[in-house]
């Protein structure tokens, strides 16, 4: 067990993961992530680095990607801007990369050094096109260093960027980790190429898992990668069927993501307020739980630690029995629409946003909890809510 | 590191031109499911591609270990027709890609071509940086002075008072000279040639590849849809005479033969351009002073016996 922050358990977590490329450009709340990558990776026969901005940062990742090494860049909103367009890229092209967002108040050049969750939104559509990301949501810093792990596994085996998204409060704090090497079934590998090289080599053939077993660089393929829309050989194409069949694939691929992270439900079995909260968010919430049940409120938390894809049958069954939920972020209400657009049309879901680069507070949940069934009778909405010792429960069910 | 002082300008020793790619087994090397190509009748472009493959085929068997990475544009798209390992990235960060390949894979030859819209505007800091940090790969960038992809709108390297369609009334901004840039940011090899002498192009592009360290080739190309046409430069032939012009004494020899049609436009449209061999120098590879091993070493470059008499000996 060793004490460190969050910056450095993430480069911890990406050495483990075998990563031996960083490409980055120095922004806070990420820098320490980038300093530790250059004193770790030369140690570990890997490759630092430092460039002129983010898109180059970005760019040389996927270059020594293709060359075949597991490649990482990190960065803060500004940064997560402007490397939008080699995300879509990589995803496009099928070439594995991690990104990690170590998120600040934004718009603009923002908050510096003030935590946010702001661009959870941005993470998923913050590049041009059909796009389905992946985007794992550490919170904590045992779990920075596990999910960096998990993230070059998903990126590594399904071939396309993940992004892992933690706020400055995370990134920042000291907590104690255990650095366990993980053992080969975690770490996952890029699909061997299905046949020797040859004329009608097909880089980007089909293949029923929907992953293309694209070769490295100079192993002896000689094949084509673009970023335009391409057929099976990688050759550049415009014949709407192939678009179409390409971009269902890549859908179909990212969505398998589904089933292979775990959500976290937490007094969820009799709960009829649920949180769903992920990040520090979700660990404010889960305190504000403890507080709840102790004054005899049925509450429960969801906790997403994949926020894209969205899991929507997991939390669809975990809100399942909840008649409110409240969804607590750290910004103006994002993945609230999310929640809404998943759960029953009877559940009632309110979004506890904050904004302005303050955490949530246990305190402010739960005067937020208590408070919910005088606010929503006065307002008349969702019905009629009947108490139930020191809490209610229904309402919502009936108005619908 | 005592070695990163190292710096030391390389006198030329020889005005013997190198050997001179022998054309006609390039076809080998081209990627003929790709084809019919997309560039237009009388674009420079296609003669670039032709001498590149003439020296590629010189050189090696297969392109197994050769990685040619462009951006994006006319002259991107030529990597396309080569059968090699080939990345076509974003607009205008090829150099970004190729020098992540270039260091998870020191072994692999790296090339990059590029345009004069994707490497000297959207892509100017990664072009000057590549330069900087001196990594060991050959950039050839094709200035054919114009966006022709987008439909001929105009670039840095439109001159000023050109005629574009985003210029109708003459460019009003001053050009980049592209090869003194890279030579400023700290290229350790930059040729200028045209496409008008598709065999020096390919003997400096012989020697550019040779050369350990960031060499540069800018080649000077025409694009007859939009630059030829919109300022009246004639077609292909027309605009491959107009760029012999770079040359001070071929220039000469053609004094009587019209360049620009008479026209509105008053301003010199082609300036009278070195070419040949611009500077050679030498110092310490991105790969060395990062210590990554499997790379060349830039003390080969000490010996080598180089070329810059590119001119009328071909």
């Amino acid at each position: 067990m060793r004490l460190m922050q969050g910056n450095e358990a993430c480069a911890e977590g990406a050495i483990a993961a075998g990563c031996r490329f960083f490409g980055g450009y120095p922004i806070s709340p990420s820098s320490e992530i980038a300093e530790a990558m250059a004193r770790l990776l030369p140690k570990n026969g890997g490759v630092f680095l430092q460039a002129e901005d983010e898109m180059a940062s970005l760019g040389a990742v996927i270059g020594a990607s293709l060359g075949g090494l597991r490649a990482m860049t990190a960065t803060s909103g500004p940064g997560f801007s402007l490397m939008q367009e080699h995300i879509g890229y990589s995803h496009l092209a099928e070439i594995p990369c991690v990104v990690v967002d170590v998120m600040r108040g934004g718009p603009s050049t923002g908050l510096p050094t003030a935590p946010s969750q702001g661009d959870v939104m941005q993470a998923q559509w913050g590049s041009h096109g059909d796009r389905s990301a992946v985007v794992l949501a550490p919170a904590s810093v045992q779990e920075v260093y596990d999910f960096m792990i998990e993230a070059f596994r998903l990126s590594e085996t399904l071939r396309t960027p993940v992004t892992v998204l933690f706020d400055e409060v995370v990134g920042h704090m000291r907590e104690g980790v255990e650095l366990g090497a993980p053992d080969e079934s975690r770490l996952g590998s890029r699909p061997e190429p299905l046949e020797p090289p040859s004329e009608a080599f097909k880089p980007y053939g089909r293949d029923e898992s929907f992953i293309p077993h694209i070769p490295n660089f100079g192993s002896g393929y000689r094949f084509h990668v673009t970023g335009l829309m391409h057929d099976e050989r990688g050759f550049p194409t415009s014949n709407t069927e192939i678009v179409a069949e390409l971009l269902e694939r890549l859908e179909k691929k990212i969505q398998v993501v589904q089933s292979m992270v775990p959500l976290e439900s937490y007094q969820m079995e009799d709960a009829t307020l649920a949180f769903v909260a992920y990040g520090i968010s979700g660990r404010t919430a889960r305190a504000a739980v403890d507080l709840l049940r102790a004054r005899g409120v049925k509450a429960g938390l969801v906790r997403p630690k994949l926020l894209w894809p969205v899991q929507d049958e997991l939390i669809e069954a975990a809100l399942a029995r909840a008649d409110v939920v409240v969804v607590a972020e750290m910004n103006r209400g994002q993945w609230v629409r999310e929640v809404e657009r998943i759960v029953d049309k009877t559940t009632l879901v309110l979004s506890f946003g904050k904004a302005g680069g303050a955490t949530i507070t246990t305190d402010e949940l739960v005067s937020f909890a208590l408070s919910l069934p005088d606010a929503l009778s006065i307002a008349g909405s969702p019905g009629a809510l009947k108490k139930e010792g020191a809490f209610w429960s229904a309402g919502a069910h009936e108005a619908g | 590191m005592e070695g990163r002082k190292v710096d030391m300008n390389i006198e030329l020793k020889s005005k013997e031109p190198a050997s001179v790619p022998v054309f006609g087994d390039q076809k080998r090397l081209l990627r003929h499911a790709m084809m019919p190509h997309m560039l237009c009748p009388g674009c420079g472009h296609g003669i670039v591609l032709d001498a590149m493959l003439s020296v590629l085929s010189d050189r090696y068997e297969n392109l197994d270990k050769v990685a040619i990475v462009a951006g994006i544009g006319c002259s991107s798209r030529i990597v396309g027709y080569i059968d090699a390992c080939t990345l076509h990235t974003t607009h205008g960060r090829p150099l970004s890609f190729a020098t992540g390949l270039k260091l998870a894979r020191p072994d692999l030859d790296v090339i990059v071509v590029t345009g004069d819209g994707d490497g000297v505007s959207i892509g100017g800091n990664h072009l000057i940086h590549a330069a900087r940090r001196n990594v060991d790969i050959t950039c050839v960038l094709l200035n054919n002075e114009i966006y022709g992809m987008t439909g001929g709108q105009a670039a840095p390297t439109t001159v000023l008072g050109a005629y574009t369609t985003t210029t109708p009334q003459g460019n009003a901004q001053h050009s980049f000279d592209v090869s003194e840039l890279v030579k400023a940011a700290g290229a350790t090899f930059v040729a200028r040639t045209s496409s008008y002498r598709p065999q020096v192009f390919g003997e400096m592009f012989a020697q550019a590849l040779d050369h350990v360290g960031f060499s540069f080739v800018e080649v000077m190309t025409d694009c007859t849809e939009y630059f030829g046409r919109i300022n009246r430069f004639g077609t292909g032939p027309d605009l491959l005479m107009s760029q012999a012009r770079y040359d001070p004494e071929i220039d000469a020899d053609l004094a009587a033969r019209p360049t620009v049609e008479e026209i509105s436009n008053p301003q010199p449209v082609r300036p009278v351009l070195p070419t040949g061999l611009l500077h050679r120098s030498n110092r310490l590879t991105l790969e060395e002073t990062l210590n990554v091993a499997g790379g060349r070493s830039s003390r080969s470059n000490e010996n080598r016996v180089v070329s810059g008499s590119a001119r009328r000996d071909l």
